[in-house]
């Protein structure tokens, strides 16, 4: 994909930030191409809205911010309220389904839900919902690919944590290959 | 010590502080001595985890005063040197600055430039530390400033930083701003030997006949470290080529004058640029750091509105290149120089521009990067006027 | 024949800036013999040794001695001195300064280093006043004393710079008077063999302000106030070991412990992160050693 733009927000803690590393490093890294991440977050690490930004290129990224993104993520209802209407029309918006109430989908948009806190739960390992949405990610948009947002997490956590995290990633990549489809728009 | 094994040679995705720390290493430091502030944390953070492992030191410091006083020592006791740091740090460390210029001490500041005045916006960008940085410390003398525009800039101009340093034997200052600085970018770290790296200018002069401050044909001096045997003095009080203190104003004269023309007649090989289609331009930006890359969206858009918009992207913001301004000025039609600041650089551009065309400054107080569409505005009003 | 005249410590001297600056009856000179003869007796090579100064009469120490030195900004002389040994760990670095350099506009830097325990030796000369810049207060001046900004008498009290040190984790603390020549060389020699922060002061009059303006006499009446009140009391708690220069002086060596330093905590830490880090500082100190 030649241009695009992700927003992944929620609150501090979740590892929002970590998210928009491995998104970024996957096409800049792995991918060879150009990425940009930015970052917006208040001065505490725990708690707070916290939203990574990347843009993504074939070509040289002049402009580092996000103008409309074309992927926005959301897994806290705060990040949802700050951020949801900058979304591109035709853009594709993600929510955890259990922390985020979303809003109308603007006409010609998609809106997936899916349960990334609870699925890390059920691995007994609440805090890789983050690399569950990755996954999520992976099956349901074609702005990264597979292949370079696996290398990439596995070269950003911590070290020892990698099967547990491929197993995270694969757990959220198996969901969102299984999701019917999505939410068309104006039905929420 | 094996410098190659230290380097980390390869792709990266690093935040610009990231990058600045990593640039440092590569040029060969191997001390940091520092204190934590918002927007340069990452650099010291970065080097308190890799300084260590390769034989480095790190040591955070009482306040800015002390890492800057630390920083100038480490370079006397034979190490590469440097610290970083964001306005309120970067106004403590202006007085061992200044001790730095006086004794031609070579090391690395980096400044993550935050909001302000005073504590300001702490995490949110600012550029406002300009002639801060031309300025801050008192007395008459020059500096060297270089202005990243990326992570990837970070490590490249770090790395430059320090050959300045070392070629020039003074305190070289990065102008990094806090978007640059936090921003995550790919980072292409090069093999070892790649880069140049400059080393130590040191003497091979005996000690009974060696004059600490006795310049080469350059107007620099060769340095020694201590414990070499060569009991050296090095005062901030006005000095002699032996180093002694000498309280007139021929002492004075010779000395500061030195000490400024040291980068004044060598500035053609300090001076550094990039200009995008800036001659004959209808309308020249002119911005250094973040404002720069920004500028880039605006220059595109009044493009597609059929006007000939050229860039000049300043990389060294001092020395100022001026001759080079004053060339293109009289061939283009107006200058807008936004930056985040009521204006700094932009006095410099008038300077150069000496009234042959409008210079319009699209100001910002902080906080945030310009609006593009403000950018444009100043573009199309300027060409209008044209 | 000519004959030239020399003097014990000439060699240690940059005799080319002699006449120094101090005034006559000064005690700066007479810690800077003591110091001089220290490293002599030492053993250290001089090569290894480097001083570093603030601003202020004791300042100008870096500029007479015949070793590297440095003439730093007012009250930096020890973090410039922290760099500077934590580059070269090989050096015995040396901070020679006044009481209004390290401890008002250097406080800070003071108790930290000595909280760190970074391996440096401080020698202190106290006069109780600036002298430099003509007599003004300092936070040594005792209370009601008289110095050109305190015409009322001083309203402040002072600090013990002892138990100062002591309290910020000193390893090594001593206070002598410039009478005390054979006892301060002693002790600096002392604080110069020990691994860590140390401290040495040394009580000086400055006959030409602070002795002059609080009618304390010459310097010879200084001498003599000394030698009748002071009280040798090694190892007393430094909390009780006043200066009044009205009353007893409490000289002696107050502390003496160990501690690890900066520099054994890095290693510590490294050998058990990092194991291969000794090699590479063994590496470099070699590299250091070469020249």
């Amino acid at each position: 994909m030649a241009h695009a733009e992700i927003r992944l927000s929620g609150f501090g803690g979740q590892g929002i930030i970590l998210a928009g590393q491995i998104v970024g490093k996957a096409v800049s890294v792995f991918e060879d191409r150009n990425a940009t991440l930015t970052q917006n977050y208040g001065p505490e690490s725990r708690g707070g809205a916290c939203c990574a930004q990347v843009v993504m290129s074939d070509e040289e990224i002049a402009y580092p911010d996000i103008v409309e993104p074309d992927v926005f993520v959301a897994m806290s209802q705060e990040a949802y309220n700050k951020y949801y209407e900058d979304v591109k029309p035709n853009g594709l918006s993600i929510i955890d389904e259990d922390l985020v109430v979303p809003k109308a989908v603007k006409s010609g948009g998609r809106l997936l839900k899916m349960p990334a806190t609870r699925l890390a739960d059920g691995m007994g390992k609440k805090f890789v919902a983050n690399i569950v949405m990755l996954g999520f990610l992976a099956a349901v948009s074609d702005t990264v690919s597979t292949d370079a947002l696996k290398e990439a997490v596995k070269s950003s956590v911590p070290k020892g944590t990698e099967e547990l995290n491929m197993k995270a990633f694969q757990l959220g990549y198996d969901h969102g290959k299984r999701l019917p489809a999505a939410t068309p728009a104006g039905k929420e | 010590m094996k410098a190659e094994k230290s380097i980390l040679s390869g792709k990266h995705f690093f935040q610009g502080d990231t990058a600045c720390a990593e640039g440092g290493i590569y040029a060969g430091c191997r001390f940091f001595g520092g204190y934590p502030i918002t927007p340069a944390t990452e650099v010291a953070e970065r080097m308190a985890e890799r300084l260590p492992a390769i034989g480095g030191i790190y040591i955070q410091m009482e306040d800015e005063i002390a890492s800057m006083c630390a920083v100038l020592g480490a370079a006397w006791g034979g190490r590469k040197s440097m610290t970083s740091t964001s306005g309120p740090g970067f106004s403590l460390m202006m007085e061992n600055f200044g001790l730095g210029i006086m004794t031609e001490t070579p090391c690395v500041l980096v400044n993550v430039q935050r909001a302000g005045p005073s504590t300001g916006l702490p995490t949110a960008v600012g550029q406002g530390d300009m002639m801060q940085a031309r300025w801050g410390s008192h007395g008459v003398y020059e500096v060297i400033a270089l202005c990243p525009s990326s992570p990837q800039e970070a490590f490249n101009l770090t790395v430059r930083a320090f050959n300045l340093s070392e070629k020039y034997r003074l305190p070289v200052l990065v102008m990094m701003d806090e978007v640059v600085g936090h921003m995550t970018e790919k980072v292409v770290i090069p093999e070892p030997g790649e880069l140049e790296v400059v080393p130590r200018r040191e003497s091979r002069v005996a000690p009974d006949a060696y004059l600490p401050f006795k310049p080469d044909a350059d107007l620099v001096p060769p340095m020694v470290r201590a414990g070499q045997g060569y009991h050296i003095h090095v005062t901030g009080l006005t000095h002699d080529e032996r180093g002694y203190p000498v309280i007139t104003k021929e002492a004075q004269e010779k000395l500061v004058r030195r000490l400024c023309d040291k980068i004044r007649v060598n500035r053609k090989d300090i001076l550094s640029w990039e200009e995008r289609e800036a001659e004959n331009a209808d309308v020249l930006v002119v911005a250094y750091g973040i404002t720069a890359r920004i500028a880039m969206l605006p220059i595109q858009m009044a493009r597609k509105k059929g006007l000939k918009v050229g860039l000049f992207r300043l990389i060294t913001a001092w020395p100022f290149p001026e001759e080079r301004l004053r060339k293109l000025a009289g061939t283009v039609g107006g200058v807008v120089v936004p930056e985040i600041n009521y204006g700094q650089m932009v006095f410099e551009v008038e300077r150069c521009v000496a009234g042959k065309a409008p210079v319009r400054l699209v100001s910002h107080m902080g906080g945030s990067t310009h609006r593009p569409e403000d950018i444009l505005n100043a573009i199309m009003d300027v060409a209008k006027n044209k | 024949m000519e004959m030239k005249e020399t003097h014990p410590i000439d060699d240690l001297i940059r005799t080319d800036r002699i006449p120094h600056i101090w005034c006559s009856g000064c005690g700066i000179g007479i810690a800077v013999h003591c110091f001089l003869n220290a490293i002599r007796k030492s053993g250290i090579p001089p090569k290894n040794f480097a001083v570093v100064s603030g601003i202020g009469c004791s300042g100008r120490v870096a500029g007479y001695v015949k070793l590297d030195s440095f003439h730093t900004t007012h009250g930096r002389p020890i973090p410039f001195a922290v760099g500077l040994k934590l580059a070269n760990d090989r050096l015995k670095v040396v901070v020679f300064s006044g009481d209004g350099d390290l401890i008002a506009i250097g406080g800070n830097h003071f108790i930290h280093a000595a909280r760190r325990n970074v391996d440096i030796t401080v020698i202190c000369v106290n006069n109780f006043n600036y002298g430099m810049t003509g007599g003004q207060a300092a936070p040594t001046t005792p209370v009601r004393a008289r110095t050109s900004t305190t015409p009322y008498g001083n309203f402040e009290f002072p600090f013990n710079l002892a138990y100062l040190a002591a309290g910020s984790g000193a390893v090594y603390v001593s206070r002598w008077t410039t009478l005390h020549a054979k006892q301060l060389e002693d002790s600096m020699l002392e604080a110069l063999g020990k691994k860590g922060f140390t401290f040495v002061e040394a009580i000086s009059p400055c006959p030409t302000l602070y002795n002059r303006m609080n009618k304390l006499g010459t310097a010879l009446d200084f001498m003599k106030f000394c030698k009748e009140h002071s009280v040798i009391r090694h190892g007393a708690d430094p909390k009780t070991a006043n200066i009044d220069l009205r009353g007893d002086i409490v000289v002696g060596r107050f502390v003496n412990v160990e501690r690890p330093t900066f520099t054994d905590f890095l290693e510590e830490g490294l050998a058990q992160g990092l194991p291969h880090r000794k090699a590479l500082l063994d590496e470099e100190r070699k590299e250091f050693e070469h020249e």
